[in-house]
């Protein structure tokens, strides 16, 4: 991959003003118009998973039931990221507006806004703006209504089943997958649960058509993204990125020039260390873009200062507080990971102790219930493949 | 057919209904794959991960117990990465474990311990995580002991809490590596509402869940040489304990039951099955008696429909959950108590035995029973009534402790004085049973004549569904009763304290009116209790049910006022149903207590 000039976008943020008549406008065009340029935009789930967001509203149209409903998850948890929370401030009518042309398509009434507990502080704002899009709605004839949904603070209730099960008034458990959202979510009922900036990208789409949207990016990851950059960063905050781009291209413009690793997707996400810094692309993982990492937008930069054993106990704990401790793997693997590496650095365990917890993560991997516990793995197994003297000594 | 699906398993073809899940359709093929999490009689959790199987085609692994099966499905249950990741999560179960399987109550009978033993986990790399968790004991409850460092967050303990029993007096607390099974604000179990049912402890896998047992004390009583131990068994209990056994009977070890009894040297064996009968002779009077009062004295403070009062779990339910029932409910105690306070006032007398020396055991398949004896009024005779509650399980083990050979026991027979019973006693332990007796019985006094059903079966109150209906016309009644010609009386029956809600429900809103409602605690009724040979499953609860139905047919008498024994202490005793000293000795009241 060459090196490439990181292209830094506008399209979130920018205020519409003509955002009242892009509503209405779609709103009468048909709706399988609207799928194929969700679908062609090339538009994937941004809070990190990568579903297309196109395929989802279709499947969910499709599903059976009178009754669905629209979720858009702001329970922004990953450690590392505070793009939604920004959205939500400045431009929360672009993801109300994805909201209600996802209701028109899908024929859900119903629409949720589950924000996380600690954005509590959003509710005026957020209120205000709905009794707002409330009367547009009944201007454009589109019988939908918005309500907040308040979490309480569990990172596990970002993960969309266990979100539902929140709103449920049970505990943010994720759920057995099949049957997913799309067929049995919310109340047992179709569902589409679509990320903060997800939905306003859909704005975008709407506004200036799925080819703008889809000219940016690479092969299988189209668009632009937020990145919510912190760390050993001289200018951190929040920017709007091409995808596609190199972590080498990226660290250029926003490392201390002493940049040692990158962990890229919070602490669910991976680590990149300078030798690989060419040769990883930020975006969603296909056949064509090589080494991709997936990311919600979490770009976390360590220099040399840091020690990475510290920042994998960091990540583990927090994973063995968040984990929801219903499945063995997840609940009890992730005591075992942080355990297991403090034990190696005192030296109560031998260095190739971490070869047995290198084991266990890739049971994890494939054994536990949700995106949680099967993506401990990311973070354990790049740091320790690539830092593994730093756990030891 | 759209409603078939083909799929393969280990590369055996199979061909299964639309719906099943990969477990449903591995055990078609006599393929075992271990779960943890799963039970028959709950929904599907999920969350231990054991069943884990590798499809084709999908990198992570499935868990074989929550994924419904679809068209061309290929699965292997044993292949390396499902070897490799199973023991894994055994393993990481042990860690999280109080292994000290030979101190623990359920050495022998424990899932985990089972699956370590097959998987040879005879060594784990990881930490042993015990030392650094505050694990809580709670022995406090006089039925159930919570550890929670045999628990494994499998949760049944908390689905059949919340599923089968309405009461979630366990639920889980906590996220993460502070998860766990626990009460409301972790008061100790006999603070919360907890029905003492037991219900969690024959779905629990482990030892975390378990009866407290009084099998030493027993003991002792039974060394004790100026002691005169009797011990009384449950309906449910013969159908239940051959299970512990390897015997080759339909399910009935009635009579090797009493064999071992007098083995282990009690020196009466008697049957709870007569206070049976007497429960029927005075809740029977109590009902007609309430529906004359309500029928034609038009007493306004007489309260229909009169609930049954014999399954101690549901006395408790329904003073934790609806105490404004509380007047429903028979004044009359369950037959273990009935028996306890005539044991040491009747039978003492008769036997010119001072009641201070009489131990009076009880075999029941039942915890709640445990906390039912320890009631502060449960002391009529001038002493504890009944003294130790055993269940099943804990007989089982007196007599493997005993070394006797059950399985090849002759059998014998229940010692007289308080040991006759009849058909109608014997269905008390079956769902329906109190409802068939009750009516074999008061339909008789009301008309004099039979109940009206071939064989005296009173077939719609039999079977399994949670809620049953039945009703019965009065038709040419005797004088006395001339009141109830004409009425058709109404009936409802249910088990397991989720339906119990329900009929509640229905009876509160209007939407049922029944004149007489029996309700028991457990699924299937006593034969399901608490206290029953674990596991527990729909099948296991059919072949007792068949059991405690044949035992009522190879009775000879099966109408309990025609007990011999039952007629002599009215005449002897007791007077008449109801009477003055029925009324001290056989009636009790209720406790409202708070919903936590």
């Amino acid at each position: 991959m060459g090196k490439k000039q990181l292209r830094r976008m506008d399209l979130i943020f920018a205020n519409e003003h003509d955002y009242k008549e892009i509503l209405s406008k779609t709103l009468k065009t048909p709706n399988q118009y609207i799928v194929e340029e969700m679908i062609n935009s090339g538009l994937k789930g941004r809070g990190g998973a990568g579903f297309p967001t196109g395929l989802k509203w279709k499947l969910t149209a499709e599903a059976k039931g009178k009754t669905k409903y629209v979720i858009c998850n702001a329970d922004e948890g990953e450690p590392g990221t505070f793009k939604d929370r920004e959205i939500l401030t400045q431009v929360s009518y672009k993801v109300l507006t994805g909201m209600a042309v996802c209701s028109k398509i899908t024929g859900a009434k119903k629409g949720y806004i589950y924000l996380r507990s600690e954005y509590k502080f959003l509710v005026p704002v957020l209120e205000k703006e709905l009794s707002q899009f409330h009367l547009l709605c009944k201007e454009n004839n589109l019988d939908f209504d918005v309500e907040i949904f308040l979490g309480s603070g569990a990172y596990i209730c970002g993960e969309e089943s266990a979100l539902m099960e929140s709103m449920e008034g049970k505990r943010g458990e994720p759920r057995n997958k099949p049957p997913f959202p799309t067929k049995s979510g919310y109340m047992g009922k179709p569902t589409v649960v679509n990320n903060v900036e997800t939905l306003a990208h859909t704005f975008t789409i709407f506004k200036y058509g799925a080819k703008k949207f889809r000219d940016l990016g690479v092969q299988d990851s189209r668009g632009s993204k937020l990145f919510s950059i912190s760390g050993d960063t001289p200018t951190p905050g929040i920017y709007e990125l091409e995808l596609g781009m190199t972590v080498q291209d990226f660290v250029d413009d926003f490392g201390d020039s002493d940049c040692k690793a990158v962990q890229v997707g919070g602490a669910s996400g991976f680590l990149v260390p300078r030798k690989r810094f060419k040769e990883t692309a930020i975006g969603y993982q296909g056949k064509l873009t090589g080494i991709s990492l997936p990311t919600g937008g979490s770009m976390m930069l360590y220099n040399s200062s840091r020690s990475m054993y510290n920042v994998l106990d960091n990540y583990l704990d927090f994973f063995q507080e968040e984990s929801c401790g219903q499945c063995t793997p997840c609940r009890v693997g992730c005591q075992q990971l942080v355990k297991g590496i403090e034990a190696v650095k005192r030296g109560e365990k031998k260095a190739s102790y971490l070869d047995v917890l290198l084991k266990l993560t890739e049971t994890m991997k494939v054994t536990a219930k949700c995106g949680l516990g099967q993506s401990v793995a990311n973070s354990f197994q790049s740091i320790v493949a690539n830092f593994r003297e730093e756990m030891i000594y | 057919m759209a409603n078939q699906i083909n799929l393969t398993i280990n590369g055996i073809a199979i061909t299964i209904n639309k719906g099943l899940t990969v477990l449903d359709a591995a055990g078609k093929l006599n393929i075992k794959i271990p779960t943890l999490c799963y039970h028959k009689d709950l929904c599907i959790a999920g969350n231990c991960r054991v069943c884990v199987v590798e499809q084709t085609g999908t990198k992570k692994l499935i868990p074989a117990c929550a994924t419904p099966v679809h068209e061309g499905m290929e699965i292997q249950t044993n292949s390396l990465v499902v070897r490799n990741s199973r023991k894994h999560i055994i393993q990481l179960l042990l860690s999280e474990h109080n292994a000290d399987c030979t101190k623990c109550y359920k050495n022998g009978n424990c899932e985990l311990q089972s699956l370590a033993s097959e998987y040879k986990i005879t060594n784990s790399d990881f930490i042993d995580l015990v030392p650094h968790k505050n694990y809580a004991y709670d022995d406090l409850s006089p039925s159930i002991i919570k550890d929670d460092s045999k628990c494994i967050r499998c949760q049944r303990c908390v689905r059949t809490c919340h599923e089968i029993q309405h009461l979630s007096a366990l639920s889980v607390a906590y996220k993460g590596n502070h998860m766990k099974i626990s009460t409301f604000a972790e008061k100790p179990m006999r603070e919360v509402a907890c029905a003492h049912c037991g219900q969690c402890i024959i779905h629990c896998p482990t030892g975390a869940l378990t009866e407290k047992n009084y099998i030493e004390q027993v003991w002792d009583a039974l060394t004790a040489p100026s002691k005169h131990v009797i011990v009384q068994t449950a309906p449910a209990v013969r159908v239940g304990l051959g299970e512990e056994f390897d015997t080759n009977s339909d399910g009935r070890v009635t009579g090797k039951m009493v064999s071992a009894l007098k083995r282990l040297g009690f020196d009466s064996v008697l049957d709870t099955d007569f206070t049976a009968d007497l429960t029927i002779m005075e809740e029977g009077t109590e009902l007609l008696t309430r529906l004359k009062k309500a029928l034609v004295d038009k007493d306004k403070n007489v309260q229909l429909p009169m609930f049954t009062s014999c399954s101690p779990g549901w006395i408790k339910y329904l003073e934790h959950t609806h105490n404004n029932l509380l007047d429903n409910l028979s004044t009359c105690k369950s037959p273990q108590q009935m028996f306890g306070a005539l044991a040491k006032t009747y039978y003492a007398q008769k036997r010119q035995i001072d009641p201070a020396n009489i131990i009076s055991v009880s075999i029941m398949p039942c915890t709640a029973k445990k906390f039912e004896a320890n009631r502060p009024e449960m002391r009529d005779s001038g002493f504890k009534d009944v003294d130790y509650v055993l269940t099943t399980r804990e007989l089982a083990i007196m007599i493997k402790q005993a070394g006797i050979d059950f399985a090849n026991l002759d059998d014998e027979y229940f010692d007289k004085l308080m040991g006759d019973s009849t058909g109608a006693a014997v269905i008390f332990g079956a769902t329906g049973g109190v409802m068939e007796a009750a009516l074999r019985t008061a339909y008789e006094i009301v008309t004099g004549r039979e109940v009206p059903f071939k064989n005296i079966d009173i077939t719609p109150l039999r079977g399994f569904e949670g809620i049953k209906e039945a009703s019965i016309v009065i038709e040419d009644a005797l004088p006395d009763w001339d009141f109830l010609n004409g009425v058709e009386l109404k009936c409802a029956i249910t088990h397991g304290l989720e339906n119990a809600n329900q009929v509640i429900k229905n009876i509160e809103s209007g939407k049922a009116e029944y004149h007489f409602v029996e309700f028991m605690a457990c699924p299937g009724g006593c034969l399901g209790g608490g206290g029953q040979p674990i596991p527990t499953s729909p099948e296991i609860r059919q072949r007792r049910m068949k059991a405690i139905y044949a035992e009522d047919l190879h009775m000879p008498i099966r109408k309990s006022h025609e007990n011999p024994e039952v007629q002599q202490i009215y005449k002897e005793f007791l007077g008449k149903p109801l009477g003055d000293k029925s009324h001290k000795l056989l009636h009790t009241h209720y406790t409202p207590r708070d919903r936590n």
